[in-house]
C-alpha cells in the first residue's frame, strides 16, 4: 500500500469508519461549501469614519504609521514620508494600475517597477483590503503585485482605499471569493500587522527582524464622493 | 537537529537545570512576560472564551472527519498546481524532502521555523546529503549555531542570555570586525539580519512548516513575526511545506476562529505580524514566488491517537501558552524534557509519539495546578491526560519499584478502613511523640527523598479522622 493509502486506512481504523459513510461525506461537503461563520468580535463592527479610526488605532498600536489623504495627493504623501525619514527619493513598485496612475511627476521620486532583488530600500504596494478588527493589511500576489516588495525593502509603504477597510477577516474572504472564485486563492495572500519584529533574544521586542523595519499605511479617501 | 531523546532522564535533566545559573537567569524571562501580555490581549477581546469554544469545536469536527478533509485538501493543492506527498513516519518524510532537494539540484536550503522539522530531524538528513540547511528564524538560527534543540515551541532560544548569543556570533561570523559592539540585542539582530539576507537570496529551496492547512482552498498558512518564513518561501525556486496531518482545518472562516485565539495565547498580540496564505506555485504572469510547491503530510503516530483517550491532544495549535503558565517549565526550562516538545503539551504528546517506555515519565513532571488547561486556547484537558499517562505507566510496570511497593502497601490499608485507621492512629502517635521536642524531622527512615531537601513537619499526635469524629463528624 502507498503511504497515502496507509495513512488514510489507519485514520479510518482508529475512527472506526470506512470513508464511505454518506452522513460524514455530507457534513464535509456542507461545511466546505457553506463555510459557516463562527464568532466575530464586536470591535471591528463599526461603519465609516469609526471603522477607519478603529483600523488606525489597531495599526498604530503595533508600530505602523499612517496618513489619510485624498486621491490627488497620494504621491505627495509618499514623497513627504521619504523626506521626513531622510530616505533616498526612490521607490520600487508593482505594475498595479492604481499605483501607475498616481501623479509621480511633481514629487521628485525616482520610480521603478517590478519585484525586488534585495537592493531596494523603499517599496510601494497597493493593498487588497484592511481589517479594522486588528489593524491588518491584506495584500494579494499577482502580475501587478510582487510579493518580494512586501518583505525585502526596509521601508514598506502600502496604499489602501478607505472603502476597502473591512470590519473583519470574514468580509475579506467574501471579497476574495468574489474576485477569484470559491475555493480559489492567488499564490500568496499576505496579512500584515505592523512592521517585522522579533523577541527571540531575552524576550526583548525589537523591530525590523527580517522584513521591513518601517510600515507606513496611506489611506486614500474618495473625497469627491464624500 | 533532533537530539536522541533523553526523556527517560527527566529527573537528572531537571536537577542539572535547577543548578544551571545561566539557564535560571534566562528562565526568569519566561515567568512573567508571556503571561502578562496574554492577559492584556484577552482583556481586549470579550469574545475570547466563546472563540476558544469555537476553536475547540472546529478542531473536534475536523478530527472526526480527518480522512475526508485530507482528501479534499490534496485535491485542491493539485488543482492549484502543487504536489502533495504523504509520509507515514519521520524516516519517510526525511527521504521525500531530501529527494526533492536533490531533484531540484539544491546546494542550499533556507528554513522557516518548524517544529515538525525538529520532530523528524530534518536538518541532519539534508546536511548528510551534502546540502547546506540554514535556519532563518532568529531563535532557530542561534540554536543551530550552538547545535542545540529549541527549548520552547515558539521561542526556541529562550534558554539563552544575550552574552551567550554574542559569543556565538563572534565565534561563527569571523569575517566581521573583531572590535564591533554586540552588547545590545538590537546589534545582534542587525548582524543576523545582514548575514541571513544573503542566505535567503542564495537558497535554491525554502522549507517552511504550517500553522494550518485549509481544505477549502488547498492553502498552507504560516504565522510569524520576523518575516523570515516569507523570505524563505518566496525567494527560492521551490517551496516545500512540511506539516502534520492534524494541521488541517476546513475553511477560511474556520481558520479565522483559530487565528483569533492563536496570537493572543502565544505572544499576547491580536495578530502576529505576518499571517501568510500560500496556495500552489506562482501563477502565469506572477513576477515572483516559487515555481514549485510541495506539501509533505506527516502522520508519525498521529493517526493512532484518533479515537483514543489522547485524541484531544491533536487539537493543539502550538501556541506555547501551556508551558508559559507551567511552574515546572518555569523551573527547569524546555531541554530537561528531553525531546522536541516541552512543557505540559510535550508531557502529553511525547509518550504518544515516541512511546510510553521512552516518554512515560514526563507526565510526572506536573504539579497538577491546572494552569495549562486554563490557558489552553483549544481547551485541551492536559492534566487529565497526564493522569491517563501515569495510569498507563503504572499498569505497564514502568514506574520505579519503590513507588509501586509503596502504593501497593498503601492500597492494602486503604481497602481496609478499620485497619487503616488503627495503623495511621498508631503511626501518628508514634511520630508525634518522636517529633515532639523539635516539631519536625531532619531525617526519617524511607523518607530521605523528602528529608534530604527539607524537614518533615512532625504530626501533632492525632489523625484527621479521629479529630473529625470528636467534633461530631459529618452531622
Amino acid at each position: 500500500m502507498s503511504a497515502r493509502d496507509d495513512i488514510l486506512a489507519n485514520i479510518r481504523r482508529s475512527r472506526g469508519v470506512t470513508g464511505n459513510e454518506a452522513p460524514r461525506r455530507f457534513a464535509v461537503t456542507e461545511r466546505l461549501s457553506g463555510a459557516p461563520e463562527g464568532v466575530v468580535p464586536a470591535r471591528g463592527q463599526v461603519e465609516g469614519a469609526a471603522r477607519i479610526a478603529m483600523f488606525r488605532t489597531q495599526a498604530e498600536a503595533v508600530s505602523a504609521t499612517m496618513a489619510i489623504v485624498g486621491a490627488a495627493t497620494v504621491a505627495d504623501e509618499i514623497g513627504r514620508y521619504l523626506r521626513s525619514h531622510d530616505l533616498p527619493m526612490s521607490v520600487r513598485r508593482g505594475d498595479d494600475p492604481r499605483l501607475a496612475s498616481l501623479d509621480w511627476s511633481q514629487t521628485g521620486i525616482d520610480v521603478s517597477c517590478g519585484p525586488s532583488d534585495g537592493a531596494d530600500l523603499n517599496a510601494v504596494s497597493h493593498a487588497f483590503a484592511g481589517i479594522a478588527e486588528t489593524g491588518t493589511l491584506v495584500l494579494v500576489s499577482g502580475a501587478d503585485n510582487p510579493t518580494t516588495l512586501n518583505f525585502l525593502p526596509d521601508n514598506h509603504i502600502v496604499i489602501l482605499a478607505a472603502e476597502d477597510i473591512d470590519p473583519d477577516m470574514e468580509s475579506v474572504w467574501r471579497r476574495l471569493r468574489t474576485r477569484y472564485g470559491k475555493g480559489v486563492l492567488p499564490r500568496t495572500v499576505n496579512m500584515i500587522t505592523g512592521p517585522s519584529r522579533s523577541a527571540d533574544i531575552e524576550q526583548t521586542l525589537l523591530l525590523g527582524a527580517h522584513g521591513p523595519r518601517r510600515l507606513h499605511i496611506v489611506i486614500v479617501e474618495n473625497r469627491d464622493a464624500a | 537537529m533532533v537530539a536522541h531523546p533523553t526523556t527517560t532522564h527527566f529527573k537528572d535533566n531537571a536537577h542539572r537545570a535547577m543548578l544551571d545559573a545561566q539557564l535560571q537567569k534566562a528562565l526568569a524571562n519566561t515567568r512573567t512576560g508571556f503571561i502578562e501580555k496574554r492577559v492584556l490581549a484577552v482583556s481586549k477581546l470579550p469574545e475570547f472564551d466563546a472563540l476558544r469554544d469555537s476553536a475547540r469545536d472546529i478542531k473536534d469536527h475536523t478530527l472526526a472527519h480527518l480522512d475526508l478533509y485530507l482528501e479534499a485538501f490534496e485535491t485542491k493543492v493539485t488543482e492549484a498546481g502543487g504536489h502533495v506527498h504523504w509520509a507515514r513516519d519521520a524516516e519517510e518524510a526525511r527521504r521525500i524532502i531530501v529527494d526533492l532537494c536533490k531533484q531540484y539540484d539544491a546546494d542550499s536550503v533556507t528554513k522557516g521555523k518548524s517544529m515538525i522539522s525538529e520532530e523528524i530531524g530534518l536538518n541532519s538528513a539534508i546536511e548528510a546529503a551534502g546540502i547546506k540547511a540554514v535556519e532563518t528564524d532568529l531563535g532557530e538560527y542561534i540554536i543551530q549555531l550552538r547545535h542545540e534543540t529549541p527549548s520552547h515551541i515558539i521561542a526556541p532560544a529562550i534558554h539563552l542570555n544575550k552574552e551567550q548569543v554574542e559569543q556565538d556570533f563572534r565565534r561563527v561570523h569571523t569575517e566581521l570586525p573583531k572590535d564591533r559592539d554586540l552588547s545590545q540585542p538590537t546589534q545582534l539582530l542587525t548582524e543576523a539580519r545582514a548575514i541571513l539576507r544573503e542566505k535567503f537570496l542564495a537558497a535554491d529551496v525554502g522549507i517552511t512548516g504550517a500553522n494550518f492547512l485549509v481544505a477549502e482552498t488547498g492553502t498552507s498558512i504560516i504565522v510569524t513575526n520576523e518575516g523570515n518564513g516569507d523570505l524563505t518561501q518566496t525567494l527560492p525556486d521551490t517551496h516545500i511545506v512540511i506539516a502534520s496531518i492534524e494541521k488541517i482545518v476546513p475553511t477560511l472562516e474556520d481558520v479565522s476562529q483559530l487565528l483569533r485565539v492563536l496570537a493572543p495565547s502565544a505572544t499576547g498580540q491580536d495578530m502576529s505580524v505576518y499571517t501568510t496564505f500560500s496556495t500552489g506555485p506562482r501563477r502565469a504572469g506572477d513576477p515572483d514566488g516559487p515555481t514549485n510547491y510541495h506539501v509533505v503530510l506527516l502522520d508519525n503516530g498521529r493517526s493512532n491517537m484518533l479515537g483514543g483517550e489522547f485524541e484531544e491532544m491533536l487539537r493543539c495549535i502550538r501556541c506555547g501558552a501551556c508551558m508559559n503558565h507551567c511552574p515546572v517549565y518555569h523551573s527547569v526550562g524546555g531541554h530537561a524534557y528531553g525531546w522536541v516538545y516541552p512543557g505540559p503539551m510535550g508531557s502529553v504528546l511525547t509518550p504518544s509519539l515516541i512511546g510510553v517506555e521512552k516518554g512515560g515519565n514526563l507526565p510526572n513532571a506536573s504539579t497538577f495546578c491546572g494552569r495549562c488547561e486554563e490557558a489552553c486556547p483549544v481547551r485541551i484537558p492536559l492534566p487529565k491526560m497526564m493522569r491517563h499517562w501515569r495510569e498507563r505507566e503504572f499498569e505497564r510496570h514502568l514506574s520505579p519499584s519503590v513507588a509501586r511497593y509503596g502504593l501497593s502497601a498503601w492500597a492494602f490499608f486503604a481497602k481496609r478502613p478499620k485497619l487503616y485507621q488503627f495503623a495511621t492512629g498508631v503511626a501518628m502517635r508514634l511520630l508525634g511523640w518522636a517529633g515532639s521536642s523539635r516539631g519536625r524531622f531532619a531525617s526519617l527512615p524511607m523518607a530521605s527523598g523528602w528529608t534530604k531537601f527539607r524537614d518533615m513537619p512532625a504530626p501533632q499526635g492525632r489523625t484527621f479522622q479521629s479529630q473529625w469524629r470528636d467534633r461530631g463528624g459529618a452531622r
